[in-house]
């Protein structure tokens, strides 16, 4: 049990704090560009949004029976996690752009200056919707984590402990560094996401089937070692391919001069 | 219509992304569980073993696409 409520807080903590990092970018830039009164108005109230849904759905989803929500949340949850792991992979390996916050502050800094300037009952409604939308979007995928980890594991307050410790701590380093936060390590802490949102995902779906993990809770450090060692070993794969590939490339563009 | 189309679109991508295949994969392995669960209470492992066939056949989809 200890197990998983750690790994419930981790999980939600981490993915939080990746989300929060990328839009804490475009509310940086955004603000700095246009003004901060309508981007901190569009950021809180897409804060807003996302607790009211989690707020909504959250009692919602606990009124069903455990094993049927575990099948089903364990499932949506391992088609999400395995499309994070998926990408996270991907760039690691060579075949996907890492993510550069430097490069998207950059560009979302000269898309609002770019955007002419009309105030609306004193409301720049540019700066305050590309503020909502980017922490909205962002903050989707972290209220679906909260919720489909919440309820399955009989926690929403620890999930959303989690989520929160990282919107919190990003915002203070934020809030301090006054610039996009590229020390942070995104995209291995992506990677991690990934493993443990499809951990949970197998964890869950397997159990509400029926089906009884050797261990009980304790299988989830199993699978999660599991995947771990196979992600890494796709990663190394990948990396090896895209090397041969590189070379292959170089020697054929050799060969053509 | 056109908004719930939208609306239908994005869920797709929010869940499912750029691999239905991977989706498709685990409901069916998911699936085979439930039936096996029947009969066989410790067949955990099918699900383990699709999921590590998934990743990688999608990730040499990708890599294949790439080139």
């Amino acid at each position: 049990m200890m197990t998983s409520m750690v790994m419930l807080v981790l999980a939600a903590f981490l993915a939080s704090a990746v989300e929060a990092v990328e839009a804490f970018t475009l509310v940086l830039a955004v603000g700095v560009t246009r003004g901060w009164r309508s981007t901190l108005m569009g950021a809180g109230t897409a804060t807003l949004t996302l607790a009211a849904v989690i707020a909504a759905f959250g009692p919602a989803l606990a009124l069903m029976p455990i094993d049927a929500l575990r099948v089903m949340v364990g499932t949506l949850l391992l088609i999400f996690g395995l499309q994070w792991l998926r990408k996270a992979i991907l760039r690691a390996g060579g075949y996907k752009a890492l993510r550069d916050e430097d490069a998207y502050y950059l560009a979302e800094r000269a898309a609002a200056r770019a955007a002419g300037l009309t105030l609306h009952a004193g409301m720049d409604w540019y700066a305050f919707t590309l503020a909502f939308k980017g922490v909205f979007l962002e903050g989707l995928e972290v209220a679906f984590i909260v919720l489909t980890f919440g309820t399955s594991q009989g926690s929403i307050p620890l999930a959303v402990l989690g989520a929160g410790l990282a919107l919190v701590l990003v915002m203070i380093v934020g809030v301090l560094v006054h610039e996009p936060l590229r020390q942070v390590p995104e995209n291995t802490m992506k990677f991690a996401v990934g493993v443990m949102l499809t951990t949970f995902g197998i964890f869950w779906s397997v159990e509400g089937t029926g089906i009884e993990w050797p261990g009980a809770d304790g299988a989830l450090l199993g699978i999660l070692v599991v995947l771990t060692l196979v992600s890494l070993g796709l990663v190394a794969v990948l990396r090896w391919l895209h090397a041969r590939h590189a070379l292959h490339t170089a020697s054929t563009a050799g060969m053509g001069a | 219509m056109t908004y719930v189309k939208h609306f239908v679109l994005f869920w797709y991508d929010f869940i499912v992304g750029d691999d239905w295949i991977v989706a498709a994969g685990v409901v069916v392995a998911l699936i085979v569980s439930a039936a096996l669960a029947r009969r066989d209470r410790h067949a955990w492992w099918v699900m383990l073993v699709a999921v590590v066939v998934l990743l990688a056949a999608s990730l040499w989809r990708e890599t294949r696409r790439s080139r």
